[in-house]
């Protein structure tokens, strides 16, 4: 909302120079937090000038200049800017007379652009100053020539300051309105709210408005509400006012003052009837809308939308109509959908003779629906959506109809028609004692009083507190919490004390948020850097990497993504670890190691998720209907996902470059082990986005939880990345939910340690791994500990064979182990690898 | 086999310039080993002339005795003394050949990094944990019941439209990326013992455009505090608490009226920022609230007994004040050097 201040001042008492920021400053405090001022941008001299005659002048280039001696200053005097009371100009327009009054800004003026104004050479003269069209002046958008003042209804002395005449001195405030405080959506609502913050005298312009309501009959035009279909129990309009104005000139200049009040407010004038309409709506906050009154037939019915109907709104759309939206409609259909836009048909027009003005009050929810679906927010909607005051009406229509009396030379019938439905409103019972126990601050029974009197409520003292009627245009107080934000935020939130509260001993971080932290540490202490990527996806990575085959999978859709080709969320953390570690290499960073710890989306393909219904927000669910909501979202865990590329040790002075592979995902997938204790055993595996060869596949307590390895070089070359990209993903919850917490401590063993290597030929597709665990298995609990050394194939062997070589550390809790039982135990662990795998000792 | 050698003195004496000399001019342990062995060992003079001993007689053998000892003793000490300088030379020597140049070696470890947002998200937990709250969390797709209906959002209401949703597909469906932290209020309300005093950090969605201030995913944290006899001043004094920790002593905040659906009086939290680049100042950071009476309701408290307090900031603009990160889409564009330069600290 934009507040001319010269506007407000009408309303409220402003001290003369009150600036915009201090009235910015008032109105924060009470809630209107500012936004921006608004200004012409313009500075003088700029003053009213009376064209004396002109030569017009052709040109080489085609133009006809006129070269004109225009007066700006009465006889005698100097002008403004200090030069001769006669300035001879230059002017390119050709739509003035002689005689005419035109606005000259003088050298050294300045108009809006900025565009500041100096004598100069041109066309063979010196032209000093410019007489200026609207649009220079920031007025509008009529660039057809320059402004003649007797078109804006203006005659005033040459040398007259243009700025004041025409209202450019004004600024505006504009304030971000918060959607409880429809009512701050007019010049009425921001003064009262001024006055609150500033204590200054309030004039409610109802009251004028009133004063000009020539009363009457109330069925001077026939008006019927007939809503059969209410959206939630709420009839469409409650209230519903004409006035008539019969014999108006539409032609008529709109006033600059009033035009300049508009455009601050950042309407644009269109014509003296539309406006006179806006300008009602920005002062009163009731929304106004005009017919030509003789292109209506018959009566206004206000209904909904019959199947099949459609309307010519005013911007010349065809709109289907939907049996939702409210509609005013006359004896052929639909003329307007009522609080959004008016139709085509009926609107004001320059030959309009005569108006039927509507001022009337509809129901926030059927105006919120009906502008999301036809996309129309419109002035008058955001104010009916927010809650228009229902008092108001009537006076806003009087309002309209003594504006057009006296500006277009209308006459207005005497009273209009008028509908209002029961409006009283419920007392809000407000116990004593309430407002300070919520705020924390004393508040003495006057102060809670005389801060709900005024913001306008009745309020009566009752056995243990007050009864309180909010005013009709606060249709957001409706408890009494509401009452006591208005009572803390007039006594102003400063008062407030701040006291720590004293909360029950906690526990600290939960297991699961300790490791993910420590996952997360652990990784950056082993050098992976961590980033943060968007959960979008496409369809094809969410099937290659989000799959187990590489084929369709179900994933969880936006409805509106920002960019249709990444309407899903993401089923793995690998293709925003790709695309980001294809952001570090374009910018030339080619060693890479990165990680994410976030969360995937994990629809099943045979479920739908959601729910058809919603309960009402303000009372518990039953236990059915919370079951079913908390069921009804799709498994979202958190995974951890680590890319590492390029080089792992970077070539140096005596140190030759160590690429990376699949070796650093796995010590990634190490290190996330260590960092949750968990045992995470690797096995050789496949994933539909990696190495066929080079795939582990990562298991805890016997359930898969990841895979680590390399991307496949296919998909890394897709993807624009170096062939070798070596990569991690774990279900960071699986594996923290699979590992049993609490660990049981063992003596260590002091006594010394037999070590001793063992060699085993085993066929070569055996994996190590299981090798290890048949000699673990077989050498029992002397074996302490145990490590592949070497895996030898080539000469001396057989072909398809290999050789590992394992070191074993043997040790005895209770005494020194000889060199033969030491043997012993390692013969019994090659015998249960004989037997498994057919191996043997090798020599 | 030569003449065997007559103890004399003049023998003595002779072996043992002889052995000095040689022990003297042993220039590393090498030689000093060859040496010994051609000086004290078995074929050398003076082993012979101590072998000669036994053919001396009677009278004699004290003397000669004596002798031939003193003079090994000498030669002994001599070779001591000398290996020890030479050692001593030598453990010298190769500790030189053995310097490096500190500054020229090569490192077999690349430093990592947290990302900034994460560690400031941790920072913001350690303050609430060390006064007692616990850290909730709750899903990022989430019940439109959640994160509208139960915060006191009417399904009609401008609010609700105003909040930039991104809807799961089919909208009848219900289900949105939550547009706040504020759904975990309700969860943690339904799932936990009251009196409750929780923080909820985590990733809310909206769709705005992408630009230096604006994410369309980005990370907030909201507390929530439910208790007998909370007031606007506890909710003050814990925000006042919380900027200190985060922003030194000297910070503090001021409330200003707004509005939010789920809170009732409802206000802007600005905070002073005394270490802000361009000078101390009043920065406006995240709203707050008394608990709307209906959000209590939905979560089956009755706010007759109990009251509660809110509030919930953004993480992204958190680091931009404190760190003065100049453009949001930094932190999410995946760049490590935005990250390592933080590294584990924030």
């Amino acid at each position: 909302m934009r507040v001319p201040l010269s506007w407000l001042a009408e309303y409220v008492e402003l001290v003369p120079g009150t600036t915009p920021e201090e009235v910015h400053a008032a109105l924060v405090k009470v809630g209107l937090e500012e936004e921006d001022v608004h200004t012409f941008e313009i500075s003088g001299p700029v003053v009213v000038g009376e064209v004396l005659e002109f030569v017009e002048e052709p040109q080489s280039n085609g133009k006809t200049i006129r070269w004109c001696q225009v007066r700006v200053a009465p006889d005698g005097e100097p002008a403004p800017d200090g030069g001769e009371a006669v300035h001879g100009i230059v002017c390119g327009a050709r739509n003035f007379f002689v005689g005419d009054k035109v606005v000259v800004s003088l050298p050294g003026s300045e108009l809006p652009g900025p565009f500041p104004i100096s004598a100069r050479k041109t066309y063979g003269h010196v032209s000093d100053g410019m007489i200026a069209s609207a649009r220079e002046l920031g007025l509008g958008d009529d660039h057809e020539g320059i402004l003649r003042l007797a078109t804006l209804g203006i005659d005033a002395p040459v040398g007259t300051d243009a700025i004041a005449l025409l209202g450019l001195n004004d600024a505006a405030v504009e304030i971000n309105v918060t959607p409880d405080r429809g009512y701050a959506f007019s010049i009425r609502g921001v003064a009262r709210e001024y006055a609150h913050a500033t204590g200054a005298r309030f004039r409610d312009p109802v009251e004028q408005a009133v004063a000009a309501d020539g009363g009457g009959s109330a069925d001077a035009f026939p008006v019927t509400i007939a809503d059969d279909a209410p959206i939630r129990g709420r009839v469409g309009s409650s209230v519903f006012a004409t006035r008539i104005v019969r014999g108006v000139d539409p032609t008529r200049p709109t006033p600059a003052w009033m035009v300049a009040r508009l455009k601050l407010a950042g309407i644009r004038s269109l014509s003296l009837l539309v406006d006179i309409t806006n300008y009602v709506m920005l002062e009163l906050g009731q929304p106004i809308h005009g017919y030509d009154l003789d292109r209506l037939q018959g009566g206004i019915t206000v209904r909904r939308a019959a199947p099949g109907e459609t309307l010519v709104t005013l911007d010349d759309k065809e709109r289907p109509l939907h049996p939702e939206d409210l509609l005013i409609t006359d004896d052929r259909g639909p003329i307007g959908l009522a609080g959004v836009m008016g139709g085509a048909d009926t609107e004001m027009s320059s030959s309009t003779r005569n108006v039927l003005i509507e001022a009337a009050n509809f129901d926030p929810v059927s105006i919120a629906r009906t502008a999301r679906r036809h996309k129309l927010p419109s002035e008058a909607s955001r104010r009916y959506e927010r809650g228009v005051d229902p008092q108001i009406a009537g006076p806003a229509a009087s309002r309209v109809a003594q504006l057009m009396v006296d500006l277009a030379g209308g006459t207005a019938d005497d009273g209009g028609s008028f509908i209002q439905a029961e409006l009283e409103r419920e007392a809000i019972h407000l116990p004593r004692g309430f407002v300070s126990a919520l705020i924390g601050v004393e508040y003495t029974e006057a102060e809670v009083h005389d801060a709900l009197a005024e913001v306008g409520a009745v309020v009566t003292e009752t056995a243990d507190g007050f009864d309180v009627v909010p005013p009709s245009w606060r249709p957001d107080l409706t408890g009494k919490a509401e009452l006591a934000e208005e009572v803390a935020r007039l006594a102003g939130y400063h008062r407030i004390p701040s006291v720590l509260p004293v909360a029950p001993p906690g526990r600290g971080l939960t297991r699961s948020q300790r490791i993910r932290r420590r996952v997360a540490d652990t990784l950056a202490a082993a050098g992976s850097t961590e980033v943060l990527t968007f959960p979008f996806a496409t369809e094809h990575e969410n099937a290659v990497f989000g799959s187990a085959d590489g084929g369709p999978v179900a994933s969880v859709r936006l409805a509106n993504a920002l960019d249709a080709n990444t309407a899903l969320l993401r089923r793995s953390l690998l293709p925003g670890l790709m695309a980001a570690a294809k952001r570090n290499l374009s910018r030339g960073l080619t060693d890479l190691s990165i990680f994410e710890q976030g969360l995937v989306f994990l629809p099943e393909a045979d479920r739908t998720y959601g729910t058809s219904f919603l309960p009402v927000g303000d009372a518990k669910p039953s236990d059915d209907d919370l079951e079913t909501l908390q069921s009804a979202i799709p498994p979202q865990p958190r995974h951890v996902g680590v890319l590492i590329t390029g080089d792992a040790v970077t070539k140096q002075p005596g140190q030759p470059a160590i690429p990376a592979g699949i070796v650093d995902a796995l010590d990634a997938v190490r290190q996330v082990a260590l960092a949750v204790g968990a045992t995470i055993d690797i096995r050789q595996g496949s994933h539909p986005a990696m190495h066929p060869g080079r795939t582990a596949e990562l298991r805890v307590a016997g359930r898969t939880v990841g895979h680590a390895g390399e991307l496949h070089p296919a998909l890394a070359a897709e993807a624009d990345l170096p062939r070798v990209v070596a990569v991690a993903e774990l279900d960071l919850d699986a594996v923290i939910g699979l590992t049993e917490p609490g660990i049981e401590a063992r003596p260590i063993g002091t006594l010394p340690a037999a070590t001793q290597d063992l060699s085993l030929v085993v066929d070569a597709a055996v994996p190590a791994a299981e090798v290890a665990d048949a000699v673990r298995h077989g050498a029992g609990e002397l074996l302490e500990h145990l490590h592949l050394v070497d895996d030898y194939r080539g000469a001396g062997l057989p072909d398809g064979a290999k050789s590992l070589t394992f070191a074993l550390r043997f040790r005895a809790p209770d005494r020194t182990l000889t060199a033969a039982e030491a043997s012993e135990a390692k013969l019994a662990g090659a015998a249960a690898a004989a037997e498994r795998f057919g191996a043997k000792v090798r020599e | 086999m030569s003449e065997p050698i007559r103890i004399s003195e003049t023998a003595v004496a002779t072996a043992v310039d002889a052995a000095l000399a040689a022990i003297a001019s042993a220039g590393d342990s090498a030689a000093l080993k060859s040496v010994r062995a051609e000086h004290t060992g078995e074929k050398s003079t003076l082993a012979q002339l101590n072998a000669q001993l036994r053919n001396v007689p009677g009278e004699q053998k004290a003397t000669l005795g004596k002798l031939v000892g003193a003079a090994r003793g000498r030669v002994n000490q001599a070779f001591a003394a000398r290996e020890a300088e030479i050692l001593e030379a030598e453990a010298a020597a190769r500790l030189e050949a053995e310097t490096v140049d500190v500054t020229a070696l090569p490192s077999r470890y690349t430093p990592g990094a947290r990302h900034p947002l994460a560690l400031l998200e941790d920072r913001v937990c350690d303050v609430f944990t060390g006064m007692g709250w616990e850290i909730a969390e709750g899903p990022e797709v989430e019940s439109e019941w959640f994160n509208f209906d139960a915060l006191n959002f009417d399904a009609d209401h401008p609010a609700r439209a105003m909040q930039d949703t991104f809807f799961v597909d089919p909208p009848e469906s219900h289900l949105v990326l939550r547009t706040h932290t504020s759904p975990v209020q309700i969860r943690s309300m339904l799932e936990r013992e009251l009196p409750l005093y929780v923080l909820a950090p985590g990733r809310v969605y909206r769709t705005d455009e992408f630009d230096a201030t604006h994410l369309p995913v980005f990370m907030q944290f909201e507390g929530v505090a439910v208790d007998k006899g909370l007031t606007m001043a506890h909710l003050k004094g814990t925000l006042d608490h919380f900027v200190k920790a985060i922003f030194g002593e000297e910070a503090t905040i001021r409330l200003r009226p707004s509005f939010f659906p789920f809170t009732e009086p409802s206000a802007e939290l600005d905070f002073w920022h005394p270490t802000f680049k361009g000078g101390p100042r009043w920065i406006e950071w995240g709203g707050c609230g008394m608990m709307h009476p209906n959000v209590l309701k939905a979560a089956g408290i009755d706010p007759e007994v109990y009251t509660g307090f809110a509030f919930g900031m953004g993480i992204e603009r958190g680091l931009m004040l404190r760190n003065d990160v100049q453009d949001m889409r930094e932190m999410v564009e995946g760049d490590i050097r935005f990250s390592q330069q933080f590294g584990m600290v924030v």
